[in-house]
């Protein structure tokens, strides 16, 4: 009996042990943000030593919880019954018709009665979420499906909302002309970013775009008789709608199906793309640079074909985003967007563009209703970042091309034959 | 076909090729044998316009290619099968064989072509849906040739298939090569460490040695030739 219990013992002290060891840390990690509070205005400190009671008190039991959850992931079992059980439900979503037709129209239901169903501004923050859907969808072409690490991503949106804030102020010209302008603008710049980093990789890649993203922002932000430096464009106007007199709420409510209608286009388009053969090619491209080049494939014109076509999404946005603020400057297009759009690709599942599209709801509205939260909103965020990134590395939602291929030949070459008739 | 005239090709300041000089007959087999690093990989490489020559000349059907881009000279009908198998190891088999396909439009033919890659290679029709990455090795140089054979070379640029393969699958892979060579007409140019399979399936035989060509004969004398015995038979 006793013999038996022994290991146990010692097993559940050395549990306890370092759970104790964890909430020390803890303890010592928040300690000046949490103890220490000063007080500006009769000069003293004060010692809340009973938070650090209550820290310890709760990272104790929650170190029991994370060890546990760990274990769980290493054993691969919880994780590969959770998976299993996600694609069963997956596959039997696809394979019946009827509760795929029917969850889509719900779906679309949903989303076209959301700006009459809740205020006008849930549905200005249902607007900036969905904009960053199709910002993430844009990146995911260059990033997930290229594979070039593009950390510049924002210059282009800034060349987009620029094209038409600049457009409109000087000539007075609508959102709708504007809006494929800024879009073409934006891809020159990528092509024009493209040519000088074609034999770059990875890093090296990455910190050119990093560098271009900066430049256009520091352009912006100097060049006053060009861009109005950094008090930025004003008055811009909002999009055109008949003619008619809309009131602000109901230019929110158009600019939120504008919006929608862009980002079902761009679902469709990256769809079509991602399964067509410059698809395949670029994944070709991300994987083997040499094999492709041995294929016969134009090394330089795949790469940027995909930069271009990353950056059109980007303009489109860009003039989107001129329109729904009116204003712009160049203090919102700074590194930080750069890098909210790649963690929204990275976060929901690179190359899969259901993955995108909650990576962006996540990151986008997750900010805003933890509100409640106030000054930990952000400590909040950026904790539930680490968490998905621990348990969930492939991101939220896993690469869906996998489970599309199995017996897809014939659809595979009509796909062939149709890249043929339009080349 | 393809005549290679005094090529110098540099990797930064390291001197691959010096002054090499071949030609390739149309229909025939040749093979290049050498030790490692004596520049074969590297000729091939030139060949395909990936590793472009500093000095000498190409001529591929009277046209020069030295100065063109690898998808150019591709375009011509050379095609390189890369060291190492490399292929897309997150693309199925089947696009994978597409990937090959990748400047022609003509669907018929490429189904075509696809059937006879399959019928060539039996087991790559068992596995087409599978990704390329979860093949063994044996498989992976099969659909790496049968990836270059996609786009009905003229010219195909092996680089040393038998790496790494169990002695049946190099025995496999060999008769293969001879019966794409018999079958098509297809010009083959093979880059080989196993000189001994290289040379009984080849028409002739070049042997290369730091960068330079050493020997030149017809496959047979090669294989009887003292210095070759010593050198890379083992005899």
């Amino acid at each position: 009996m006793k013999a038996q219990s022994l290991p146990f013992i010692r097993r559940a002290a050395s549990e306890i042990f370092q759970s104790l060891l964890v909430s020390c840390w803890f303890m010592f990690l928040t300690f000046p943000i949490m103890v220490i509070k000063v007080n500006p205005l009769e000069r003293t400190i004060d010692w809340q030593w009973m938070r650090l009671v209550w820290i310890g008190l709760a990272v104790f039991p929650l170190s029991f919880v994370w060890r546990w959850l760990m274990k769980r992931k290493e054993h691969g079992g919880g994780q590969d019954g959770e998976d299993s059980w996600q694609k069963r439900l997956g596959e039997k979503i696809r394979a019946d018709r009827k509760i795929y037709t029917a969850l889509l129209a719900i779906l679309a239901v949903f989303v076209a009665a959301f700006p009459f169903m809740f205020s006008s501004y849930q549905t200005q923050i249902m607007i900036s979420a969905l904009m960053y859907v199709m910002l993430g969808l844009g990146l995911n072409i260059v990033v997930g499906l290229a594979g070039l690490l593009d950390l510049g991503y924002v210059a282009f949106y800034a060349v987009g909302a620029y094209s038409y804030a600049l457009l409109n102020h000087h000539f007075g010209l609508g959102f709708w002309p504007a809006l494929p302008l800024g879009a073409g603008l934006a891809a020159v710049c990528g092509i024009l970013l493209g040519f000088p980093v074609l034999r770059l990789r990875g890093d090296y890649l990455a910190i050119v775009t990093l560098g271009f993203g900066e430049i256009i922002r520091l352009v912006l932000e100097n060049w006053n008789a060009f861009s109005f430096g950094p008090s930025g464009i004003a008055g811009i106007s909002r999009p055109w709608f008949f003619g008619a007199d809309l009131s602000l709420g109901q230019h929110t409510v158009f600019l939120y199906f504008i919006v929608l209608i862009l980002v079902g286009f761009t679902i469709l388009v990256v769809n079509r793309l991602r399964n067509s053969r410059i698809g395949r090619a670029w994944i070709a491209l991300r994987e083997d640079e040499v094999a492709c080049q041995a294929m016969g494939i134009d090394k330089t014109r795949t790469k940027l074909t995909a930069f271009a076509l990353g950056a059109t999404w980007a303009g489109f946005v860009g003039c989107v985003f001129a329109a729904k603020t009116t204003f712009i400057n160049p203090a919102s297009f700074t590194f930080m967007e750069s890098a909210i759009i790649l963690s929204i690709v990275v976060l929901g599942g690179m190359g899969s563009i259901i993955g995108v599209i909650v990576g962006a709801m996540v990151l986008i509205l997750l900010p805003e209703y933890l509100r409640a939260f106030s000054e930990y909103r952000m400590l909040v965020f950026g904790a539930s970042m680490v968490l998905i990134m621990v348990f969930r590395p492939q991101g939220i939602i896993v690469g869906v091309r996998q489970h599309y291929r199995f017996g897809r030949k014939e659809s595979t070459e009509e796909q062939g034959e149709r890249d043929a008739a339009s080349a | 076909m393809l005549k290679v005239k005094n090529l110098h090709t540099y990797y930064g300041g390291i001197h691959a090729l010096k002054s090499v000089s071949f030609d390739l007959p149309e229909g025939e087999i040749v093979t290049l044998i050498g030790a490692n690093g004596a520049g074969k990989s590297t000729a091939l490489m030139s060949i395909s316009g990936i590793v472009p020559p500093r000095y000498g000349e190409i001529t591929f059907l009277g046209r020069p290619i030295h100065q063109m881009s690898p998808d150019r000279i591709f375009a011509l009908g050379i095609v390189q099968v890369p060291e190492g198998r490399r292929i897309f190891p997150l693309l199925t088999v089947t696009e994978n064989l597409d990937m090959g396909a990748y400047l022609r439009n003509d669907r018929k033919g490429i189904a075509q072509d696809i059937d006879y890659i399959f019928s060539l290679f039996p087991r790559l029709a068992e596995r087409r849906h599978q990704m390329g990455g979860t093949l063994s090795g044996g498989e992976q140089q099969m659909l790496a040739i049968s990836r270059g054979l996609m786009s009905r070379p003229k010219l195909l640029l092996l680089d040393e298939p038998s790496l790494g393969l169990a002695p049946v699958l190099v025995q496999l892979i060999f008769a293969t090569i001879e019966k794409i060579n018999r079958e098509n007409k297809t010009t083959i140019f093979l880059v080989e460490q196993n000189a001994n399979m290289a040379l009984r399936i080849a028409h002739r035989g070049y042997v290369m040695e730091s960068g330079v060509i050493t020997l030149e004969d017809t496959a047979a004398n090669l294989l009887n030739s003292e210095k070759v015995k010593q050198a890379y038979l083992g005899l």
